[in-house]
């Protein structure tokens, strides 16, 4: 038992870099999208609203599993762009993660008062500066908690990478256990790496939580 | 200084404001006055496009506001806006919520815009306060802030949208001075309000709004005294 979990240990540890690599470069990327798409839902330009709400409708409307199969194997098919496993493990993330955080953003800017927009404007602001300088501070700090979410949901989204054979936390547990014959340990320590970051992750996001006082 | 000409207002199919016509001159406080929901904070707020108008025309200082060639955001540099809860910015000290427009709007330096804010803290009776987070005053304190926000951007008109409504009896008549004091000045002002001690005192005339109609404007003498219109005479009778 002791020496099988030593023996899959490096293995995980390889592969929980990979799970966070592709977990952070793609969430800090589906944050861009999402502040962006979040912001055109609320927009009064009638294209700007159709796209970003067709954007968010279609990423939440399919499993995360069809969007790397597409983004792998149907983008290579069509229209012969390779993205190597990794990068098209970020990009899958990032594309899933902006279509949650940008209903994160939307509610987070609605959920500002609407005089504080009124406060901006009729001080001559612009409504770019309005958003820039007092709606998106204050929304920023109410969208926290629910990003550090979606951030713990990306992480264990990246195990279905391993359907890619991309060498994330999840794979490298079911390679050493497909090459060995030993199921138990691998898998339960998979588990356990999960719990290394998340378990934190949640108690960080609480600290912050009650530190906000949102 | 403001002009309004048959100026109407629509809420999707229900029209708020009537066929609003007035001349508001230079140096004048008047004040607005009606029922609840007869479209007092409506007209004010076409005063400076926080509402769009449906049709008619304002003309602030020269600036028509429904000319689409017209930069809005300059003719609101020149227009100040109060309003009944404050609306200051809780992520900003008192004294950014001051700097924040003149130095993003009119690009001042920190320290110029510094130099503004400081004197009219001391107007508005607050030189110790520039430091802290709205969310440490009182109602009173918060609505001088606003003022003295809105004065940072040296306007030509301020607009008060019930100012004291929000606030508890006795921080009324710190705000109150202050306005008075405004009004001393040379301000050019319009005041929504159910303080009629105010109008008063330092209101040049008084207008009553119902139903998006001014029933009827003249001088606080004669509205208070001497109503000639029976809805005058019967809002008046309610809240004197
Ligand atoms: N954004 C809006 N959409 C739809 N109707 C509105 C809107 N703003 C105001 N109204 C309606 O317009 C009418 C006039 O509103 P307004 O706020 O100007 O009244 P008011 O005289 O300021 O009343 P109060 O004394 O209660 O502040 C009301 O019937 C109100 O319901
Ligand atoms: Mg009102």
């Amino acid at each position: 038992m002791i020496e099988n979990i030593k023996g899959v240990s490096p293995y995980l540890i390889e592969g929980i870099q990979l799970t966070l690599l592709i977990t952070i470069v793609g969430v800090l990327i589906g944050f861009v999208i999402g502040a962006f798409i979040g912001i055109g839902r609320l927009s009064k330009n009638k294209l700007i609203y159709s796209f970003s709400s067709i954007y968010v409708e279609t990423i939440r409307g399919t499993p995360i599993l069809v969007q790397i199969f597409f983004i792998y194997f149907g983008l290579s098919d069509l229209f012969g762009i390779n993205f190597d496993k990794i990068t098209a493990s970020i990009i899958a993330i990032a594309i899933n993660a902006g279509a949650y955080i940008a209903e994160i953003v939307r509610g987070g800017v609605q959920s500002i008062d609407k005089g504080q927009w009124e406060a901006g404007r009729s001080l001559g602001l612009t409504s770019s500066q309005t958003m820039r300088y007092i709606i998106w501070p204050q929304a920023f700090k109410r969208m926290i908690p629910p990003l550090g979410n979606q951030f713990i949901i990306s992480l264990k989204d990246t195990s279905l990478f391993s359907a890619i054979a991309v060498n994330e936390l999840l794979y490298q547990g079911k390679q050493f256990a497909t090459t060995t014959f030993v199921y138990f340990e691998p898998y339960f320590m998979v588990g356990v790496f999960y719990l290394i970051i998340t378990i934190p992750s949640m108690i960080v996001l609480r600290m912050v939580e009650r530190r906000l006082d949102v | 200084m403001i002009h309004v000409k048959d100026l109407h207002k629509s809420f999707g199919t229900t029209e708020v404001l009537k066929g609003l016509t007035t001349e508001i001159k230079e140096k004048e406080v008047v004040c607005v006055i009606g029922p609840s929901g007869s479209g007092k904070s409506t007209f004010l707020r076409c005063l400076n496009l926080l509402e769009d108008i449906t049709s008619g025309q304002v003309i602030m200082d020269g600036r028509d506001l429904t000319d689409p060639k017209t930069n809005i955001n300059d003719v609101r540099t020149d227009v100040g806006m109060v309003f009944q809860h404050f609306n200051l910015f809780p992520h900003k000290t008192v004294l950014e919520n001051i700097t924040l427009a003149p130095i993003k709007v009119k690009g001042l330096s920190n320290q110029e815009a510094k130099d503004v804010a400081i004197p009219l803290l001391d107007k508005v009776g607050l030189s110790d306060k520039a430091d802290v987070y709205p969310s440490s005053l009182s109602g009173g304190q918060k609505q001088r802030v606003a003022i003295a926000r809105a004065l940072a951007m040296n306007p030509k008109v301020m607009l008060f949208d019930e100012p004291t409504s929000a606030l508890d009896p006795e921080l009324v008549g710190e705000v109150l001075e202050v306005m008075k004091d405004l009004a001393k000045e040379g301000m050019t002002m319009v005041v929504v309000t159910h303080e009629m001690g105010f109008a008063r005192e330092v209101g040049d005339r008084v207008f009553f709004i119902d139903e998006g109609i001014f029933m009827e404007e003249d001088t606080p003498e004669n509205i208070f005294h001497n109503p000639q219109n029976p809805r005058t005479q019967e809002f008046l009778s309610k809240i004197l």
